[in-house]
C-alpha cells in the first residue's frame, strides 16, 4: 500500500454519552468516584459493559488543578482500563475536543474498534486562578486568572466591530436560559433578569461576573465506536463528519487575539471534511467553547457563521438564541458549567446528543448536524468536530 | 491475543536528542529542545511547515507550571497554524498518537518531541505526587524506595540476585561509553545502597534533556531515508495503580502489549528497554523472553541518561537509529510510565518493508 494513497478511515459514531451533574464542589466522591460516574453513564447509554471497551482515552486540563501528577496513573482501576491502552491527553482549555478526537482516531485507523474517551475536572480540590497564575520568569504572567487574559482582547473586539456594550449581557442572559432546561448544568439561575446580569460587578472591564464561566466539579464521557458498533446501537448513533485540531504560537506580533488564525483554518478544515460550504445555513445547532459572554460574536465570526465585524449582530438579533435560526450553546454552555477540563468534550457531547435527538428539554428541533468546539491557551489550541444524524459519505 | 496489523506502513526516519546533562540552568525548556528539533529537521530535509502532524510529551509537574508545553511550541514555530496535540506523559506516548494519526490516512509525517528538566526540584519527591492522591502519596514514597520493594520482590522470588543487578548496571554505562549523549558514560562504581537493596549504580541518574522523532508513511518514508524503521507494530497497556494488588515480580501489560504489537511472531535482535532500574530491566527481560542472543539496551538505556517524559521516546529513537545505520533488522523499544511500571509500551520495528 502506497502511504501517498490516503487509506479509507473507519466511520466513527458516537453510541453513549454520560455527563455528571455539575457542580462547584463534589465532596461526597473522589476523583475517581466522579469520573467513574460519566464513565457509567456512558456505558449504560450505549447498552454497553467495560468489557466491551478496547480503550481508554483520558483528558484534562494542567494537573496543578487537583494536585495530582498524571492523574491517569492512579484512575486507571476506577476506569476499567487495567489491561488495556490507557492514553491522556492536554491540550490546556481545548483538551477535552482533542481527547475526543484522539479517541475518534483510534477507531477512524481501526486500532480498535469501541473506546471509552473521558474528560474531567475537579476544581473544588483546589484553586485554578492560582494554579493558571504560577510565576515564570521572564514572560508575562496570566494577570490573575483566564479573565484577566482575555478581558482586553474583549475590548479590541468591541473597538475594531464598533458593537454596542449590551452585546455581551445578552450571551449570558441567554445561555443562563438555556441551563435551565439542562439537568447536568451547575447554574440554575431561576431568577435571574437580564437587568441583574448588566449590573453585576465588574471583573475585568468589559467582563462582568455574570458574564464570567462558573468553577465547576465535573466529568463527561463517551463511547465511540466503528460502524459494526453503531449498527448494535440501541439509540441513535451520532457520526462524526469532521474534526480537527490546530495550534499556534502564544505570543508574537502578528498573532490576531480577537480572531486566530488556527480556530479559522481548524474550523475550514472540519468544514472541508464534512462537505459544508455555508456553514450558517447548513449547520443547525453549535456548541461553543464560550467561557466570557463575549466570545460568542466573536467566535461567530471565526468560525465562519458571519462576516468580520458581524458576529454581534447575529447575537442581538436573537439568532443564537435556542428557538433562533442558529441555536448557540443550547445547554448553557460553559457559562454555565466549566469544568476546565470537561469542557471541550461536553460541548463535542452535547452537539452529539442534539443530532441523536436526546438532548431533551434544550433539545434544538430537527438538528441534524451540530458543531463542537473548544480552544485553550492564550486562544492558539483549538479542536472541533462536526457530528451529523447519518453516516458520513464514501 | 493476536497481534494488530496496521493498515498502513509507517516508519521512523529521524532521530535526535540532547546531550544529557545534570542541570542545564543555562537554558529554557525551549533552548533545550530547539537544537533538537532542528537536528531531526535537518536529517530529513524537511521544514516545520512540510510536517503534517506534531505531538509532544512532557510534565507541567517537573516544569513546576500549568501548561508548560505552550512555550516549548512556540519553539516548534508553529506559525502558519499546525495541527498539533500533547500528552502529558512520556513522548513515547507521543509517537503512539502521531502513528495512529498517520495510520487514519490524515498526514503523511509527523514531528514528536518531548523533554524535561530534572534539576530544578526533586524528581523523587516530585514523582510521588502521581500516586493515589488520598491513600498514598500523602505518605510521600520516592521513585527509589518503590523500586527498591519491586528488586526485593526479585530477590525473594529468586529471580536475580545483587551481583546480576551489578552486572546489568556494568553492562550498561560500558555501552554508553559509545552515546556521545549519555550522562553516565564509562564503568562506575556501584556504590553505597540508596534504598536497600538499590545501590547507587542500580538507579538512574537524575538529569535532564530532551528527543525527537520523525515518522512518515510509506513512499514519503522511502524519500526521507534509506532505511526507515518500519513500525510493524506497537501498542501499550495498563496495571492497576495500587502496588498491592500487583505481582511486581512480573509485568504483564508488557507481555499484553508485545503480543498485539507482534513482538512474539519473530525474534528480534536488539531491545531497547526502558529500565531506569537494574531489577526492572529483569522484569521486562523475563515478560518479553528475551534470551541472551538479544542486543539489549546497546545505547546504555535509562541507567546512563533517564530524562524523565524523553526516556521512552529515546528508546523508540535508539533503536530506529539502529536500523537506519543497518545494525539491527528487528527491534523491540519499550517505554514505560507509573510507579514500577506500571504502564508499558512496546514498538516492533523492521529495517525492510514488509511484504504484503
Amino acid at each position: 500500500m502506497s502511504g501517498k494513497a490516503v487509506t479509507s478511515k473507519e466511520p466513527v459514531a458516537v453510541v453513549g454519552i454520560g455527563q455528571t451533574k455539575h457542580v462547584a464542589a463534589r465532596r461526597d466522591v473522589s476523583i475517581a468516584g466522579l469520573v467513574r460516574e460519566a464513565a457509567v453513564r456512558a456505558l449504560e447509554d450505549a447498552e454497553l459493559t467495560w468489557a466491551d471497551i478496547d480503550a481508554v482515552v483520558i483528558g484534562k486540563a494542567p494537573d496543578f488543578f487537583e494536585g495530582v501528577m498524571m492523574p491517569e496513573l492512579y484512575l486507571a482501576d476506577a476506569l476499567g482500563a487495567v489491561g488495556k491502552p490507557m492514553l491522556r491527553v492536554h491540550t490546556a482549555g481545548s483538551v477535552g475536543g482533542s481527547t475526543a478526537l484522539v479517541a475518534a482516531n483510534l477507531v477512524a485507523a481501526r486500532v480498535h474498534r469501541t473506546v471509552l474517551t473521558l474528560a474531567f475536572e475537579k476544581q473544588s480540590e483546589s484553586n485554578a486562578m492560582w494554579g493558571l497564575s504560577l510565576p515564570v520568569p521572564f514572560q508575562q504572567p496570566l494577570l490573575a486568572g483566564a479573565g484577566g487574559f482575555f478581558a482586553p482582547h474583549v475590548r479590541a473586539y468591541m473597538r475594531r466591530t464598533g458593537a454596542p456594550d449590551t452585546i455581551g449581557s445578552l450571551v449570558a442572559y441567554k445561555d443562563r436560559r438555556n441551563a435551565l432546561k439542562n439537568p447536568y448544568a451547575h447554574l440554575h439561575e431561576h431568577d435571574l433578569t437580564l437587568e441583574k446580569v448588566q449590573a453585576s460587578p465588574m471583573l475585568w472591564d468589559p467582563i462582568r461576573y455574570s458574564e464570567t464561566c462558573p468553577s465547576s466539579d465535573g466529568a463527561c464521557a463517551m463511547v465511540l465506536t466503528d460502524r459494526t458498533g453503531a449498527a448494535r446501537s440501541p439509540r441513535p448513533p451520532a457520526w462524526v463528519h469532521g474534526g480537527a485540531m490546530r495550534s499556534e504560537p502564544t505570543l508574537f506580533a502578528g498573532k490576531d487575539f480577537v480572531s486566530p488564525r488556527a480556530g479559522r483554518d481548524c474550523a475550514a478544515d472540519v468544514y472541508r471534511q464534512a462537505g459544508i460550504t455555508d456553514p450558517r445555513r447548513e449547520i443547525d445547532a453549535v456548541e461553543m467553547y464560550v467561557p466570557f459572554s463575549w466570545y460568542e460574536p466573536m467566535w461567530l465570526e471565526n468560525l465562519g457563521f458571519a462576516e468580520e465585524g458581524e458576529g454581534w449582530k447575529l447575537t442581538e438579533a436573537g439568532v443564537t438564541e435556542l428557538d433562533g435560526d442558529l441555536p448557540v450553546n443550547p445547554s448553557g454552555g460553559v457559562l454555565s458549567t466549566n469544568p476546565i477540563g470537561a469542557s471541550g468534550m461536553i460541548r463535542f457531547a452535547e452537539a452529539a446528543l442534539q443530532v441523536r435527538g436526546e438532548a431533551g428539554e434544550h433539545q434544538v428541533d430537527g438538528a441534524r448536524r451540530a458543531l463542537g468546539h473548544a480552544y485553550g491557551g492564550g486562544a492558539q489550541f483549538f479542536s472541533m468536530w462536526l457530528v451529523g444524524d447519518t453516516p458520513p459519505a464514501g | 491475543m493476536t497481534p494488530h496489523r496496521p493498515d498502513r506502513e509507517v516508519a521512523i526516519v529521524a532521530f535526535a536528542q540532547s546531550d544529557h546533562r545534570r542541570r542545564t540552568d543555562d537554558l529554557s525548556e525551549v533552548e533545550m529542545v530547539m537544537p533538537v528539533l532542528h537536528e531531526v529537521l535537518r536529517q530529513t530535509g524537511l521544514k516545520t511547515s512540510d510536517i503534517g502532524f506534531t505531538c509532544s510529551g512532557s510534565s507541567d509537574y517537573l516544569a513546576g507550571r500549568a501548561f508548560s508545553f505552550t512555550m516549548a511550541l512556540d519553539g516548534v514555530g508553529a506559525w502558519p497554524p499546525i495541527s498539533e496535540s500533547h500528552v502529558e506523559t512520556d513522548g513515547a506516548w507521543a509517537l503512539y498518537e502521531a502513528w495512529v494519526k498517520l495510520l487514519t490516512g490524515e498526514a503523511d509525517t509527523a514531528l514528536v518531541y518531548s523533554y524535561g528538566k530534572a534539576s530544578p526540584g526533586s524528581v523523587r519527591d516530585v514523582l510521588t505526587r502521581q500516586l493515589d492522591p488520598y491513600y498514598l502519596a500523602p505518605l510521600w514514597p520516592d521513585s527509589v524506595a518503590l523500586a527498591a520493594l519491586q528488586a526485593q520482590a526479585l530477590l525473594d522470588a529468586g529471580a536475580t540476585d545483587e551481583p546480576a543487578l551489578a552486572a546489568i548496571a556494568a553492562r550498561s554505562r560500558q555501552d554508553a561509553a559509545d552515546n556521545p549523549h549519555a550522562q553516565l558514560p564509562g564503568a562506575r562504581p556501584q556504590g553505597e545502597y540508596l534504598v536497600q537493596p538499590l545501590r547507587t549504580g542500580d538507579c538512574p541518574p537524575i538529569g535532564d534533556g530532551a528527543a525527537a522523532v520523525i515518522l512518515a508513511a510509506g513512499d514519503r518514508a522511502r524519500e526521507l531515508c534509506s532505511r526507515p524503521a518500519w513500525i510493524r507494530g506497537m501498542d501499550h497497556r495498563i496495571e492497576a495503580h495500587s502496588l498491592g494488588v500487583r505481582d511486581l515480580t512480573d509485568s504483564p501489560s508488557t507481555r499484553l502489549a508485545a503480543e498485539r504489537a507482534g513482538a512474539f511472531e519473530a525474534p528480534v535482535d536488539t531491545a531497547e528497554l526502558h529500565a531506569p532500574f537494574t531489577s526492572q530491566e529483569v522484569v521486562l527481560r523475563r515478560a518479553l523472553d528475551l534470551d541472551e542472543s538479544v542486543r539489549v539496551n546497546p545505547s546504555g538505556g535509562a541507567l546512563a541518561a533517564n530524562p524523565v517524559m524523553a526516556a521512552g521516546l529515546i528508546r523508540l529513537g535508539e533503536a530506529a537509529a539502529r536500523i537506519h545505520r543497518g545494525d539491527s533488522d528487528r527491534a523491540l523499544a519499550h517505554a514505560t510510565s507509573g510507579p514500577c511500571l506500571q504502564q508499558n509500551l512496546v514498538a516492533v520495528l523492521e529495517g525492510e518493508p514488509h511484504v504484503r
